[in-house]
């Protein structure tokens, strides 16, 4: 299949206007000696129906969809209202570039505006970008973020933010001269503000942490944002799980200075990990601090109103090294599902949906810790996730329960050295009571 | 389109009990306290309550205020806006590989990992690199991506070097990347054909500057043809060469960066592979290096060990993350669908037709519109407003007013080395009669510069809003809606 609109007298024609007579002619000033001699060795060209089926068979290979899986950990799986496909879907908004002209990109800019005043309403703060890459990278941005508004180069990290997160700050810190220190989980899965409070110095920029965190436990975003602005850095919350933010009190409210997540709860497919969409906000005096595209709102020459990109001086084609971070694209058709979820769930629908995922996990875990051998392993207030500890190793566990087409979550391990037979679990409000019971019935049986 | 139709803000439609969606029953018990040792939001203020109907016609009327390459051309030079095709938007949210967690099982997602397997595969084979990694999210990603390999394979060498050095015309995530990555940038000027002038970069070619960032075509759509002399230049002193793959439209299939001296490279699959740009993202930017850097990719890198795709963390040297998961998976599926629907001969016709066409709308102009640089073109060309400038119109007066024409305008004041830019990249999908209709409007365009430059200044006056005054809104940014107290 070719996408060229050109026939072949068009080709002829064009050419002998630049006074050519073969396409070899334009590309006289790449010099022969590195030039390709042969044909790519790729597959030959595939029409529209042997592409569906090739697509077809290699999806073939995956038994994943067979499984009944209450895997969570950085990626959910909830119900995405049939509009949101369709609207999104549409060429109009999938096929514009970034609205650098905005008497052509009305739409795009509204979107990213309303996109924008959501998130502010959702994290409790005062400016929200037009999206990140997704939530690690969004962390990440986050440590810079905290490092220029207080200029100081010392981060204190908590062991329960997503350990892939973790990562990629230590990626991207790396070359910065930012030390991260490693900050400890208590007893009940949460971080120990008292004990934190011990760690602070005048060194430190921000306190970086998850809520929910990575044992699905909520933190006590208000005490631990007091830790920080008590040695004036800056509280800083992660929120991979953004559904929460229907139900929990808003990170903003509480005290968090900087609120940065994942949204891909708010319609956008599991898709094995991406496109996902990354979001920030932030109070109003650190805008200027603030990375990625920001849409404002203005008037035209007639006074109507309509939207733009705006405070760009902030954004690298403008200051180049010198700008607050390297981002140029952001996510807007991530961004545009998760404002078509959220206007069509509305005010009361995603607090139905956030507290039909804590009324299903807290059944869940009510179901499963009812089997001998398994015991809840942190006491904290959970949203839609929990730690189980097992009487038998994971991997025996996991192994008897794929067998019976379930996967019943992720095993912490790997990740967690000190946290041996144990498994993260997820519920979300696509779970139904069947399926926990059935996952109940098998565990008792695995473990049995 | 119709100029009277205004579309409320959501928030200005909504009002107190409407839904455009109702959950299936609670169906286990519910516990009336559940949470109640944490503070619980109450109902948002001011958060929209619309019916379906509603949402349905509120992004609908946003989205006609849209102009999209569904449309017509988009001559966004260095942005390679082409045509999407939808087969690949279709199979992209194909359910066995779009259902896939990325936190399931490696041998219960081998289908996932074929795709990834396979299109690192072919862009290897497509632009002469030895290994690549899906991770990066973007280009700008990628970039950064691609400096922290090189840097990290100079601290493995005991000294990670102080300056990377950037040509003037690059764009302006160059230099932020390569700042984000702890380096302290030195500007390379161009020489007078708009291209890397050797002897200087000679000259600042020093043991303490880690790479050389080149953009190949550059940003004037010029092939920079002294690029096996500039690459032994930078590698003698011991440095790498790291390209900006975001003008690989103009070689594919005609040449490859593994074969011309590039050590990295970055992709951008929103470009190149055609991928749609979603009104600014998401993107997709691999980054391929040579053998001697593959050992910094980051983690996992998959392998295929017996038949099966498995992940391998223990990389010692590697660079760790960059992003969560496997990057963004649905565009790679994309591009995968777009390289198998093409093959080789296809590939190489992007090149081919790209270039015809950037030629032809060059050949077309010149004698209308100033061209700075008059070394040939690949796949883009870059104009300026020097003629019109003498009647008081500038550049933004010539792009605002194609829009009149209904068209879109091309990238304006870029490169930097261009005063006046208008920067004119058409790709190889358009067809005779669209780049007749662009040469026409822009001749039209050059001709009421003499005799009527005001409808210039007062343009656009065909679309919903016209000028919008962007001093305003930066000055005093309104960020969101507000309810009115």
């Amino acid at each position: 299949m070719s996408y060229i609109s050109l026939s072949g007298k068009d080709k002829k024609e064009m050419l002998a206007a630049l006074g050519m007579s073969s396409t070899e002619e334009l590309f006289r000033c790449i010099p022969q000696a590195v030039r390709l001699k042969r044909d790519l060795d790729l597959p030959a060209p595939l029409a529209e129906l042997e592409l569906i089926r090739r697509i077809e068979d290699i999806g073939r290979r995956n038994s994943y969809p067979r499984y009944l899986s209450f895997l969570g950990g950085g990626a959910y799986d909830h119900f995405i209202p049939t509009v949101v496909d369709y609207l999104s879907s549409r060429g109009e908004f999938v096929s514009p570039y970034t609205p650098y002209q905005p008497e052509v990109s009305q739409g795009t800019l509204q979107v990213i505006f309303e996109f924008q005043t959501l998130i502010c309403q959702l994290t409790g703060l005062d400016i929200a970008n037009a999206s990140l890459y997704e939530g690690a990278t969004g962390a990440a941005e986050a440590v810079l973020m905290a490092q220029r508004i207080t200029g100081r180069s010392k981060v204190l990290v908590a062991r329960t933010l997503h350990p892939q997160y973790r990562e990629v700050i230590r990626t991207y810190i790396r070359n910065l001269g930012i030390e991260a220190v490693e900050i400890p989980y208590g007893k009940d899965g949460r971080l120990d503000p008292g004990a934190l409070a011990g760690r602070m110095d005048d060194r430190v920029a921000g306190i970086i942490y998850q809520s929910p965190n990575f044992f699905g436990i909520v933190e006590d975003v208000k005490a631990l944002s007091e830790v920080a602005h008590s040695r004036k850095a800056v509280s800083v919350a992660v929120v991979p799980e953004a559904l929460s933010l229907g139900l929990l009190e808003a990170p903003g409210t509480l005290g968090a200075d900087i609120v940065t997540g994942e949204g891909q709860s708010f319609g956008i497919p599991l898709s094995f990990g991406g496109p996902y969409l990354g979001f920030m906000a932030c109070r109003k005096e650190y805008v200027r601090q603030l990375p990625g595209r920001l849409a404002g709102e203005t008037t035209d020459v007639d006074g109507l109103r309509g939207y733009v990109l705006t405070l760009a001086t902030r954004e690298q084609h403008i200051r180049r090294e010198r700008a607050t971070s390297n981002i140029c694209t952001n996510q807007a058709l991530c961004a545009l599902r998760a404002t078509i979820f959220l206007e069509s769930l509305g005010k009361d629908g995603l607090r139905e949906m956030a507290w039909q995922n804590a009324q299903k996990a807290a059944y869940a875990m009510d179901v499963l810790t009812s089997a001998s051998g398994v015991r809840r392993k942190f006491g904290g207030p959970s949203f839609n996730e929990f730690v189980l500890e097992f009487s038998r190793p994971w991997a025996e566990v996991d192994a008897a329960l794929r067998e019976k087409g379930i996967l019943c979550g992720i095993g912490l391990e790997g990740a967690y050295g000190e946290l041996r037979n144990c498994a993260l679990v997820s519920v979300t409000e696509l779970k139904r009571k069947d399926d926990i019971d059935r996952l109940g019935r098998a565990l008792k049986e695995a473990l049995s | 389109m119709i100029k009277e139709i205004r579309e409320p803000l959501v928030f200005e439609l909504s009002a107190p009990g409407k839904k455009a969606c109702l959950l299936a029953a609670l169906d286990v018990p519910e516990k009336r306290n559940l949470l109640s040792d944490v503070p619980l939001r109450g109902a948002i203020d001011g958060f929209p309550e619309v019916s379906e109907p509603e949402v349905t016609r509120h992004f609908t009327r946003l989205s006609q205020k849209n102009y999209c390459v569904d449309v017509g051309l988009y001559p966004l030079g260095s942005c390679t806006m082409k045509y999407n095709p939808k087969i690949n938007e279709k199979l992209s949210s194909h359910p066995p590989l779009a259902a896939s967690h990325p936190n399931a099982p490696e041998d219960l997602v081998q289908g996932n990992l074929e795709v990834l397997k396979l299109v690192e595969g072919c862009l290897a084979e497509i632009t002469g690199m030895d290994a690549f990694t899906l991770q990066p999210a973007a280009g700008a990603h990628g970039e950064l991506t691609g400096m922290m390999i090189i840097r990290a394979a100079l601290e493995g060498r005991g000294n990670p070097r102080k300056y990377v050095l950037i040509p003037d015309s690059a764009h302006g995530t160059n230099p932020s990347s390569a700042h984000i990555c702890g380096y302290s940038v030195k500007e390379i000027k161009s020489n007078e054909d708009g291209m890397i002038d050797v002897s200087s970069l000679e000259k600042e070619m020093t043991d303490e500057v880690a790479a050389l960032m080149v953009t190949n075509p550059n940003t004037l759509g010029v092939f920079e043809s002294d690029i096996c002399r500039i690459a032994e230049v930078v590698h003698t002193r011991g440095g790498f060469v790291y390209m900006d793959g975001a003008n690989m439209n103009a070689l594919t299939g005609i040449v490859r960066p593994g074969d011309m001296g590039i050590d990295v490279i970055h992709l951008n699959l929103h470009k190149t592979f055609s991928t749609p740009h979603g009104g600014g993202g998401p993107g997709s930017g691999p980054v391929g290096v040579k053998k001697n850097l593959a050992p910094y990719l980051p983690v996992p890198v998959i392998e295929e060990k017996g038949g099966r795709f498995v992940l391998d963390f223990d990389r010692p040297k590697t660079i760790g993350r960059v992003r969560s998961f496997y990057g963004n998976f649905s565009v790679i599926v994309r591009a995968l669908c777009y390289i198998l629907s093409l093959g080789p001969r296809g590939i190489r016709e992007i090149a081919e037709n790209a270039v015809l066409n950037a030629n032809y709308i060059r050949k077309n102009l010149e004698g209308d519109y100033h061209l700075k640089y008059t070394a040939s073109s690949m796949h883009e060309c870059v104009f300026s407003d020097k003629f019109q400038k003498e009647f008081g119109v500038t550049n933004l007066d010539i792009a605002k007013r194609l829009i009149d024409y209904g068209l879109h305008p091309p990238t304006m004041s870029f490169p930097l080395i261009v005063h006046g830019a208008l920067m004119i990249e058409p790709t190889e999908t358009e067809s005779r009669r669209d780049l007749d209709l662009f040469i026409g409007a822009m001749k039209s365009i050059a001709r009421e510069a003499r005799e009527n430059p005001d409808v210039l200044k007062s343009a656009p006056h065909v679309t919903y809003v016209r000028r919008l005054d962007e001093v305003a809104a930066a000055k005093t940014p309104v960020l969101k809606w507000e309810k009115k107290s």
